[in-house]
């Protein structure tokens, strides 16, 4: 009786608040828009009985989807958000792999250190590690006014607004989930593995390449996914840096609902990106239980 | 691997200045006694006056605050119960579906979350204020509050919990008595992640807020949007002085904890020899 009641209370709250929420969006996806607020269209009507179920489902349409293929608009959000999301995961490997491997070949005592300097910008604001490069790659700001200063540039350089400016901050909120993961496989690596091939002819590169490399893939992939998945949604970034020139797919269901207030639209667009994020989801699990069945 | 050339030595350098050199130039720049934030005028100390005067950030840092508190709370109690029916109970009706919920949450858009939230609240009538803000910051970081714990409830040996019911404890006393001191360390963290969490998070907030309730980054970003602003920029510095200032107590804290309960040990084992 008491094991009821504790699964009940978080089992109803998830329900309730999770659960109950996601599917008002999928209805919604397919209602109608109204001219009365709320504004969509048809109202589940449960004191008509079964009619009002049978009416409820006529109803239903995919009408916000065939606009969502109409208005290319939508299809360049999703694609270019895909291509952002990409490139910047790219580039936070780039950056975060070197740093991963330096991490784990640092002295033991050093790495705890390390590790928390990788950790700690996590725990201060998102909002205010985006603003931050606000004032840094404007067309006035720090970084043009060294290079002006330097003579590397005579011109200011326009970074601010542009995807540039995108890549970066993703790049940048986003580098501790790359080099976490990788860091975790390259520490447990076994020195003497890279010993043996270096023994039998290998240059250091190519160790690196056949041996170090592979088996730190199971890490790469956790980063590379821990990257992607939350840099395809990504609002504040694209809002912040990107300008209006940016498109990405978090911003417009942003806009479609507080600025042209059409929720059904802006379902729609939440229902479409979340079927695109399935598959990267799923990827993902599976090689997280890949990882722990090796690690038994 | 125990390897420290000079290539990894730059990428290690260069890897931290990258993380951290961004907060330093927003820092520095806080003290800049001119309006246009790029231009150096010398040292003041004008903005945190301006700040501290400015009360609609007061108001919005108590919304903030009260938010964090109540939400990292709630959502800790109802996460550490959803990591116990994870790891200990068994198969239950519908327990793919609640492990789902759990981990769902963790990996769906900010914006989906938000937007599903509101329209709930619409569809029932519910007001927006501070109790719609609560509720949906406690839906999300539940769900990381039971990772946190459940993985360290998994790791934990339960026939500690079993001695104890065998002494004739309830259920409730082993667990009071026996579990949660074990679990305690992962509960804590739990906790401190999902209040920065909900002091972090704008667009859910966005969201659920009512016109008449705005948390501090909601404040921050209509601030920010077009363009720098010195006050937030002090802003800024608070905060981050804030985070390192908790992060340098909590580890000398732990540390000191963790090096009590070696010492413990190391008494324990002397006087059984």
């Amino acid at each position: 009786m008491r094991r009821l009641i504790l699964i009940l209370v978080p089992y109803a709250w998830l329900l309730a608040l999770f659960l109950v929420p996601f599917l008002i969006v999928v209805k919604i996806s397919l209602s109608d828009v109204a001219l009365a607020r709320p504004p969509y269209l048809p109202q589940l009507d449960l004191a008509a009985g079964w009619a009002g179920v049978k009416d409820f489902f006529q109803q239903l349409d995919f009408e916000n989807f065939t606009f969502l293929t109409s208005d290319d608009l939508y299809w360049r959000a999703y694609l270019s958000s895909l291509r952002i999301a990409l490139i910047s995961t790219v580039l936070t490997l780039l950056i975060g792999y070197p740093v991963a491997y330096a991490m784990a070949s640092a002295q033991p005592e050093w790495r705890p250190t390390l590790m928390m300097l990788v950790i700690l910008p996590f725990w201060t604001s998102f909002l205010i590690r985006v603003y931050s490069w606000m004032g840094i790659l404007s067309q006035n700001g720090v970084l043009n006014s060294f290079l002006l200063w330097t003579g590397v540039i005579s011109e200011p350089l326009t970074i601010m607004n542009t995807e540039i400016a995108v890549y970066v901050g993703i790049v940048y909120t986003y580098l501790p989930f790359m080099i976490l993961p990788i860091y975790a496989t390259l520490e447990k690596l076994d020195v003497s593995l890279i010993e043996a091939a270096e023994d039998l002819g290998c240059s250091r590169a190519s160790a690196f390449w056949l041996v170090t490399i592979p088996l730190s893939k199971p890490g790469i992939i956790a980063g590379c996914f821990l990257v992607f998945i939350p840099a395809l949604g990504e609002f504040v970034i694209p809002s912040l840096l990107g300008g209006s020139g940016t498109l990405m797919i978090g911003k417009v269901l942003w806009e479609e609902f507080f600025n042209n207030r059409d929720w059904p639209v802006a379902s729609a667009v939440a229902v479409v990106l979340l079927l695109i994020l399935i598959i990267p989801i799923v990827l993902f699990q599976r090689n997280e239980q890949k990882n722990r069945e090796a690690g038994k | 691997m125990r390897r420290m050339s000079g290539f990894n030595l730059v990428s290690l350098t260069f890897g931290l200045a990258f993380l951290y050199l961004p907060m330093l130039i927003l820092v520095i720049y806080s003290f800049n006694a001119s309006k246009l934030v790029t231009v150096w005028a010398g040292f003041s100390t004008r903005w945190y006056g301006e700040l501290l005067r400015n009360e609609a950030f007061l108001d919005a840092a108590l919304v903030t605050l009260k938010v964090g508190l109540i939400s990292s709370t709630i959502a800790t109690v109802l996460g550490t119960m959803a990591a116990w029916i994870l790891v200990r109970t068994g198969r239950f009706f519908g327990r793919t579906l609640f492990s789902g919920m759990i981990y769902a949450p963790l990996v769906m858009p900010e914006v989906i979350t938000g937007l599903s939230l509101l329209l709930l609240f619409i569809g029932i009538g519910l007001d927006r204020g501070i109790l719609t803000i609560v509720l949906a910051h406690t839906t999300f970081s539940m769900c990381y509050v039971s990772v946190v714990v459940s993985s360290r409830l998994t790791s934990f040996d339960t026939s500690l919990e079993e001695a104890a019911l065998d002494l004739g404890c309830t259920p409730w006393q082993s667990f009071r008595l026996v579990t949660l001191p074990i679990i305690a360390p992962a509960v804590i963290s739990g906790w401190l992640l999902a209040f920065t969490l909900s002091l972090d998070d704008l667009v859910i907030a966005s969201f659920a807020a009512g016109p008449s309730s705005t948390t501090l980054p909601m404040k921050i970003f209509s601030a920010v949007r077009l363009g720098v602003s010195p006050e937030i920029n002090a802003l800024s510095t608070i905060m981050i002085g804030i985070v390192a200032f908790g992060v340098v107590i909590f580890s000398l804290v732990s540390k000191r904890a963790t090096a009590r309960q070696l010492q413990e040990e190391r008494d324990a084992a002397r006087a059984e020899s």
